[in-house]
């Protein structure tokens, strides 16, 4: 891993600014957090706090108006856009609330996106997508559509996305916000797994305290300030 | 192209709207081939006329006929060094639907006067020769099936009847833009089997020059000969004969243009609403596709893409059909337009206008999609 002593996630001093009509709206007033290699930190605060636009800024979708964001040893802010995309491709497993597949491809083809963009034959990528179909129990629903699909099985799935092409960093944001308590705990003993199992480092954001309980560290933010 | 079946798949999302797209495409390509046939059928029908050949008629009208004695004052006529005539004879075979031109020809001197046919020795030899003998176009004898010895029954509508002829050649073009699609056969034959009354007349005359710098004043010359007379004339080059044709209704190559161009332009319009409808429904999707790392330009080429896709396969549906429906059927409108058929030149330009359509159709929603800011679209459903 090319990050400097272990630290995967290194933010400093990060502000951003949106513009609501012309008004500044200040969302994350400097923000410094660094998270290890390996970790699973779980990300809290009242709705509207800032979580998802920290999420963002992390996983390289967004960008800081101030500060300096390091994830895997490079620097955000400097990457031109086509580089940061293939940065993303490489390092980001993104889980969203909504999970997010595409509606007309099935649960193998949504599986497969992300490795469409690697170099990897159509045979290796078949190995590929079976294999972390399998690891989230839905090998038989690869021929599926999302519509055909329960939203457990569809968050379930979306996880099999994101970890494909295994990213250094996974990122979930309220991967268990659409689900009912049954569905949402089986998703958060499968993050458990991947990190376990597999060395993931994992950030999510939940506001729900059990959730939260899953990780190892949890991370409070208030009003675009992380608590101590 | 690992990325075509994402492409397709977005094609099939809404099938009613993707089918509905590709066939209006393909409507506005079909006009496109057909218009752009009616056009080059005329022009290869001009190229096919000859610059020393003049036509002579009567000077009202086409219906109206000549007498046969007008021949001997043309050969005098100086600067004329070839006459033959003939009669459009306006029969069908079997069925009114089958069209093609049918000529009774003063066969003496018809070779001589259209050098463009050309036949073996032997059966310009055997069509001489024989009085209800008859020489039909390489094309025509494909598409029936006729062979040299084959009795060919046409039915006449000018001259009642049913006429049998037996098929004695088998003409070439001399170029591709010669019409094979015409039977000739003996105008001694037809004027012998006429009744009293309408014997020994003809419909046109064929005068030729020694050049083309003659022509204007052998027409000149020609109508004033017989400017007093009943029956006057009216003397044009084979060109301008053709030509008139088409000034019959006005300037034709321009209205088909026109409108050829309104129905693609329209239509495109259509296509650039219809493919900014598919991508704006897809924000999410293409902002999620952008998360898992898909660049913006891989994003612009995807749904650009698409567009293209929509529109060459209309484009070669619209062509394809234009080019089976014009092979098919014998639209040759009695004759008018011998060698309507769709010039591979048609097809490429209407392949070409598809992709057009499809590049202008697909740049918006492209461009939009790939400068699509991922966060503030993945918060619009969150
Ligand atoms: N693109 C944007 N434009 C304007 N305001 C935004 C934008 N994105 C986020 N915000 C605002 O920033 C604040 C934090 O949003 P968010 O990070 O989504 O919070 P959380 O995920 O903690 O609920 C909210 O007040 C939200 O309205
Ligand atoms: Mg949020």
């Amino acid at each position: 891993m090319e990050s400097r002593n272990g630290n995967l996630v290194e933010l400093r001093n990060v502000h951003k600014v949106y513009f609501r009509d012309r008004i500044e709206v200040p969302v994350l007033q400097g923000i410094d957090l660094t998270i290890r290699e390996g970790e699973f930190v779980a990300l809290m605060g009242p709705s509207g706090s800032g979580k998802s636009t920290l999420l963002n800024l992390i996983a390289g979708i967004d960008s800081p108006t101030d500060g300096e964001v390091r994830v895997a040893g490079e620097s955000l802010g400097t990457l031109k856009p086509g580089k940061l995309a293939a940065w993303r491709a490489r390092h980001i497993g993104f889980i969203f609330q909504l999970y997010n597949l595409i509606p007309v491809l099935t649960a193998y083809q949504n599986v497969e996106l992300p490795l469409l963009l690697t170099k990897l034959s159509a045979k290796e990528r078949k190995k590929r997508v079976l294999k972390v179909l399998g690891l989230v129990g839905l090998e038989a629903r690869a021929k599926h559509f999302p519509r055909q699909l329960s939203g457990g099985e569809e968050q379930r799935v979306a996880i099999a996305r994101a970890i494909v092409a295994d990213p250094t960093l996974l990122v979930a944001d309220e991967p268990t916000g659409d689900l009912d308590a049954k569905n949402a705990a089986e998703i958060l003993t499968l993050l458990q797994r991947l990190h376990a199992e597999l060395e993931k480092t994992i950030l999510m954001v939940t506001h729900d305290p059990h959730a939260a309980e899953r990780a190892e560290k949890t991370l409070h933010l208030d009003k675009g300030v992380l608590q101590p | 192209m690992k990325y075509f079946r994402l492409i397709w798949a977005n094609l099939l999302r809404a099938k009613r709207r993707t089918f509905l797209t590709v066939f209006s495409i393909a409507i506005a390509l079909f006009l496109f081939c057909t218009l752009r046939t009616v056009i080059t059928s005329f022009e290869a029908s001009l190229r096919a006329s000859e610059a020393t050949r003049l036509v002579v008629r009567h000077g009202a009208s086409l219906v109206f006929p000549l007498p046969l004695a007008y021949r001997e004052r043309l050969v005098q006529v100086p600067g004329v060094n070839g006459v033959s005539y003939g009669n459009w004879f306006g029969g069908f075979y079997q069925d009114p639907k089958n069209q093609f031109a049918q000529f009774a020809m003063d066969v003496p001197t018809m070779f001589d006067l259209f050098p463009e046919l050309v036949m073996p020795a032997d059966q310009v030899q055997a069509f001489r020769s024989e009085r209800t003998a008859a020489i039909i176009g390489k094309a025509l004898a494909k598409k029936y099936g006729w062979k040299l010895g084959d009795q060919v029954p046409i039915i006449g509508t000018i001259f009642p009847g049913e006429w049998r002829f037996v098929v004695r050649g088998i003409y070439e073009g001399k170029t591709k833009d010669v019409d094979e699609n015409t039977l000739f056969f003996h105008w001694d034959y037809l004027n012998e089997s006429l009744p009293e009354g309408r014997k020994n007349q003809v419909g046109i005359y064929w005068i030729r020059v020694a050049s083309p710098d003659l022509a204007a004043d052998v027409s000149r010359r020609v109508d004033a000969m017989f400017e007093n007379s009943p029956q006057p004339t009216k003397t044009e080059t084979e060109k301008a004969f053709q030509a008139g044709f088409i000034s019959m209704i006005g300037n034709i190559q321009l209205l088909l243009t026109i409108i050829g161009s309104a129905i693609v332009f329209a239509i495109m319009l259509v296509t650039v609403n219809t493919m900014m409808m598919a991508a704006r429904e897809r924000t999410t999707e293409i902002a999620v596709l952008k998360t898992l790392g898909y660049s913006d330009g891989l994003i612009l080429r995807l749904v650009a893409g698409e567009a293209l896709l929509v529109s060459l396969l209309g484009g070669l549906l619209g062509c394809g059909l234009a080019a089976l429906v014009f092979h098919e059927s014998d639209f040759t409108a009695s004759g008018f337009f011998p060698n309507f058929r769709v010039l591979p030149e048609t097809i490429v330009a209407g392949l070409l206008l598809a992709v057009l359509m499809g590049i202008l159709s697909g740049i918006v929603p492209a461009v939009t999609a790939a400068r699509l800011e991922v966060a503030s679209a993945l918060r619009k459903v969150a």
